[in-house]
């Protein structure tokens, strides 16, 4: 029989502790986990980018639900352990849930600590450890108001950025001297304070809070109003994030009668004194130390899954670790220890002009820490050395300028990359070595980072070793490997689609000039490739409010038509879901009678093209069209084109459901939003699929059950059949489904990237967890569509043919075809 | 040059052009266009594209030049010439704004072989 595994807690370290399991001995352990929160696995370093709009929630999942299915957990959200019974073998969950075990995992994490000041248990008051809070925090943002974060550590100035960056008026209360007194010297501590000032965040040190005071009784149930501080002064708060530190959650060991002292103490093996029962993670004091950060975790992860494994391999040993502060534009480092000390030097660099700050302390000629601000380009470097325990007695003179300078000969940066070993480590967060990255490279043709972090994980936490990694992308591909040439959107900016989609969210940017200007845009009015980007992108982020700049489309959706060879036109109304009329076909007759319109075709999405069309006739064209009931087809749009149809129940004696209604209601539903690129789609009735739904952007198989609904095919440049996103059992549910999936599009999608490619970039992870696993986020994507479509739906043809609407466009400035021949 | 020289025609306002976009003005030679820029210069090329003859007035205007709406290249709007590796050159007209109205030189506009 099978081992009994139970794991309590399912954060980042027993995460990752049963991926390397599964991959050491797949099918060893029946695996049984319980989550106090109500969800699976994410990636808790990423709830700043999250807090600050950087990221979606469904973009830091490690794990979503198909995982554990693919992998016969079982899986209890949002059921708290409450005893162990070490006795009988069995662990008890709040309500009353039980699981026997054979070995038991302890990942009970961390629990932050809360100052105990009067008033801490106030409404608003909130800590910051897990998506609860940031959705806690996200709302109060909403609001405006103001925030008073607790705590210059890491974790408060991430809360304090993320908070500033949603509008809210933002003050930091730090007991201690200097801001992350912890990581930083006071010199990188007073650089970090300005720079935050400079973002308009308050920042207060030496500041001790006495109490947290509540609102009147009489304006309704008491939340809090103010914090007040020792020395008397009051500052307005409508939350408070308390972010004072955190402390490893051993109540349920040691209640199960488990050593405990500042954590559950471990042995290298990270077994607790129960032989039978491992801890891992925060929750653990291994040799007197507690973890605050991940890299040490997923060490300890390892080995619990060659434990678990029985393939023991070296025991756990405490390393040195780096720091970096998660917020955008805030370069800093911190790595070792940097303590003054009489067997100690420095080497410090200061250029107070680049706001740049970089110091290195030594021993015996062995850099033991480091303190990056400003420029944390070589911090990989610097860090592999103080691990190394590296001799640096010969480059020490230009050692702080860092590896392009280093010992004077070795100009070339990637040269010490190359010198590593292929077991040094590159991510210490995900525990890759040079040699899994250099292999994978090689293996699978990786040629970015972005490529790197797909299949390695390296460099996929918090970043850090981003440098290092694109060192080996260098290293291996040579000359091939042009960073600057796949990452920009054009050549009027180094930023990337990803990154000027975020900053637009981050900074708060809402319209092109704006955003040329705080991204620094190198060209005075950026080019046609950048500005239709940028337009679709403030269109898609701030619906109703962003103003569209038609000078920035492309011509076909400057004027609702397709401009063919020749200067002229092609006019493609819509035929919902194919199906027309002898009415819509007369007056289409007509039209092309009326305007002498010299091609008439069936087009390969069921409706009717006109082709030749003058521009100067185009609002007449359209008025006649839109008499008889018609409106634009958007055929020329990156927007929403077809949807095919069988006939389906109608008439077919395979329909299972009725093919035809449904691609009408979606097309109906759907029409005139704006997406990144074209988007196709095509209901079919049965599999026989005769609407050809699986090589469509977005299409359904209806089946007797239900519907399938397929999505990221491709039919055009290149070919490829759709993958199933879901089955869903009625009409309605197929349409919220639709309508959330082409919205996360519409939100992540860069621009001119058609589903599938979206798809490829972003995992059919990600895309399920939010769509079809989280029934709240797949809601909330939907009422945002719906919202969007308030403004999108309005047929653009009505509004020339007849509404006056860029009657510039249609009529020549001056004639001056009479004018007398000058000679 | 001839006497024509100083035929300065009003054609209408600044106004009536978009900023960054274009306008059509039809001659005995074929259209012109007529551009303005962000920084409201006014610029007038002939209508066609030295790649394949688009439709210049159709395309996004960027800075002083405009992208052709065909296929891409890139033309100047001050000196009419096919930008980065593409070879080609547009005729250009002498245009100018004066207190929010364009005036352009005429001159040219009736001999569509004054090639310059
Ligand atoms: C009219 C039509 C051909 C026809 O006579 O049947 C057509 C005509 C054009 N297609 Fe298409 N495509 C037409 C169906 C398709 C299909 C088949 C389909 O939709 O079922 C495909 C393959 C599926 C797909 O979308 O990938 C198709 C793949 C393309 C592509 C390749 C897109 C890709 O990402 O791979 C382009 C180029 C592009 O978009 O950059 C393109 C571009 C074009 C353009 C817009 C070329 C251009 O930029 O001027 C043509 C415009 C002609 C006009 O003025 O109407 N057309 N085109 C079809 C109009 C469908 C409609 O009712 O809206
Ligand atoms: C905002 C933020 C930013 C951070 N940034 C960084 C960074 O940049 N770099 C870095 O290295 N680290 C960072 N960290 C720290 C890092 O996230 C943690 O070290 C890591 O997540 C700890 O993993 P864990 O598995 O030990 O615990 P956790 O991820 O905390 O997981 C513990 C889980 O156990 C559950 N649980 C607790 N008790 C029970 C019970 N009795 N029954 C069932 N379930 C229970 C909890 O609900 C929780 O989900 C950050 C942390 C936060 C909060
Ligand atoms: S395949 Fe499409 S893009 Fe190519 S010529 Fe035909 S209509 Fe034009
Ligand atoms: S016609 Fe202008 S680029 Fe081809």
């Amino acid at each position: 029989m099978k081992q009994k595994l139970v794991v309590v807690g399912n954060g980042m370290a027993p995460g990752r502790a049963l991926e390397r399991l599964f991959e050491l001995a797949p099918g060893a352990f029946d695996v049984t986990i319980f989550n106090a929160e109500p969800r699976t696995n994410y990636d808790r370093i990423l709830l700043s980018p999250v807090l600050s709009g950087e990221k979606q929630y469904e973009e830091i999942v490690i794990h979503g639900d198909a995982w554990y299915e693919e992998n016969g957990l079982t899986l209890h959200k949002g059921k708290k352990v409450t005893e162990i019974g070490r006795a009988a073998k069995i662990v008890t969950a709040e309500d009353g849930t039980r699981a026997a075990y054979d070995k038991l995992l302890i990942a009970t994490g961390s629990v932050p600590f809360i100052i105990p000041v009067p008033g801490k248990d106030l409404a608003g008051v909130l800590t910051y450890r897990d998506l609860d809070d940031v959705n806690a925090m996200l709302i109060a943002a909403e609001q405006g108001g103001h925030a008073v974060v607790i705590g210059g550590g890491l974790l408060g100035l991430e809360a304090a950025a993320g908070l500033k960056s949603r509008g809210m008026d933002v003050t930091v209360v730090h007991l201690m001297p200097t801001l992350m007194e912890r990581q930083l010297d006071a010199a990188a501590g007073q650089l970090l304070k300005r720079e935050l000032e400079s973002r308009g965040i308050k920042v207060l040190t030496s500041a001790s809070t006495r109490e947290i005071k509540s609102t009147h009784p009489s304006l309704g149930p008491p939340r809090v109003r103010a914090v007040a501080l020792d020395d008397g002064n009051e500052i307005k708060a409508d939350i408070v994030v308390m972010a004072v530190g955190i402390r490893p959650n051993t109540a349920l060991a040691s209640d199960a009668g488990l050593k405990t002292g500042r954590g559950i103490q471990v042995t290298d093996r990270l077994l607790t004194s129960d032989p039978d029962i491992y801890a891992v993670g925060e929750c653990v004091e291994f040799e007197g130390n507690v973890y605050g950060l991940v890299a040490p975790l997923y060490e300890q992860a390892t080995i619990i899954a060659q434990e678990l494994a029985g393939k023991p391999g070296n025991g756990f040993v405490d390393k040195a670790l780096a720091t970096r502060l998660k917020v955008t534009g805030v370069d800093l480092f911190s790595a070792g220890d940097f303590a003054d000390g009489d067997d100690r030097e420095e080497i410090v660099l200061r250029d107070a002009t680049r706001g740049v700050y970089r110091r290195l302390v030594l021993k015996d000629d062995r850099i033991i820490g480091a303190v990056m601000f400003g420029d944390t380009s070589d911090s990989g470097w610097f860090f592999q050395m103080i691990k190394d325990a590296a001799d640096i007695a010969e480059m020490r003179d230009s050692l702080i300028f860092g590896p392009a300078y280093a010992g004077g000969g070795q100009l070339d940066p990637t040269a010490a990359v190359a010198a590593l070993p292929d077991e040094a480590e590159i991510c210490g967060c995900n525990g890759v070595c040079k040699g899994r990255i250099v292999s994978a490279i090689a293996e699978k043709g990786l040629t970015s980072v972005d490529d790197v972090r797909a299949h390695t994980k390296a460099s996929a936490s918090c970043g850090t070793c981003t440098g290092l990694v694109e060192q080996l992308l260098a290293l291996s591909l040579g000359d091939a490997y042009d960073p600057a040439a796949v990452k920009p959107m054009c050549g009027c900016t180094d930023l990337g689609h990803a990154d000027v989609r975020r900053l637009i969210i981050a900074k708060n940017i809402k319209t092109i000039p704006d955003l040329m200007q705080e991204l620094e845009w190198k060209s005075s009015s950026g080019c046609a490739k950048c500005r239709p980007a940028l337009n679709y992108y403030l269109l898609s982020t701030w619906p109703g409010e962003y103003v569209d700049d038609s000078q920035s489309r492309f011509i076909n959706e400057r004027v609702h038509a397709n401009i063919q060879k020749d200067g002229t036109y092609s006019v493609v109304p819509r035929m919902w879901g194919g199906i027309t009329s002898a009415n819509e076909l007369r007056a289409i007759a007509d039209v092309a009678d009326k305007f002498a319109i010299p091609t008439v075709k069936c087009t390969g999405g069921q409706r009717i093209d006109l082709l030749g069309v003058k521009k100067e006739d185009l609002p007449a064209v359209w008025a006649d069209l839109n008499a008889a009931g018609m409106v634009s087809g958007h055929a020329y749009g990156k927007s929403l084109r077809t949807v095919k149809t069988c006939v389906g129940t109608d008439w077919c004696r395979f329909g299972t459901q009725d093919s035809t209604g449904l691609g009408v209601r979606i097309e109906k539903f759907m029409w005139g939003s704006w997406t990144p690129a074209k988007v196709k789609m095509a209901v079919s009735g049965c599999p026989r699929n005769c609407a050809e739904a699986t090589c469509k952007d977005v299409g359904v198989i209806c089946v007797d059950s239900g519907y399938e609904i397929h999505f990221a095919g491709a039919a055009g440049l290149d070919i490829k059949g759709t993958e199933i996103l879901c089955h869903v059992r009625t009409e309605d549910d197929a349409i919220e489904m639709i309508a959330a999936l082409v919205q996360l599009y519409r939100e992540q999608g860069h621009y001119l990237e058609r589903i599938y490619k979206w798809l490829k970039r972003v995992g059919m992870g990600s895309v399920r967890a939010a769509v079809v696993e989280d029934d709240g986020r797949r809601k909330a994507l939907f009422d945002a569509f719906v919202y969007s479509q308030k403004f999108s739906q309005s047929d653009p043809w009505a509004e020339r043919a007849t509404g006056g609407k860029d009657a510039h466009e249609f009529a020549p400035m001056a004639d001056l075809s009479r004018m007398e021949a000058a000679e | 040059m001839t006497m024509m020289d100083n035929v300065w025609i009003d054609i209408g306002a600044l106004e009536d052009i978009p900023r960054q976009g274009a306008r059509l003005v039809k001659t005995p030679m074929g259209c012109l266009a007529l551009f303005r820029t962000a920084t409201d210069d006014v610029f007038a090329l002939d209508d066609k594209c030295p790649h394949k003859g688009g439709p210049l007035s159709q395309g996004i205007v960027h800075g002083a030049a405009v992208t052709c709406p065909l296929h891409n290249w890139v033309i100047s709007l001050e000196t009419g010439l096919a930008q980065g590796a593409d070879e080609g050159e547009v005729r250009t007209f002498a245009v100018r704004s004066e207190a929010g109205r364009i005036l352009l030189e005429a001159s040219r506009l009736a001999d569509s072989k004054d090639a310059a």
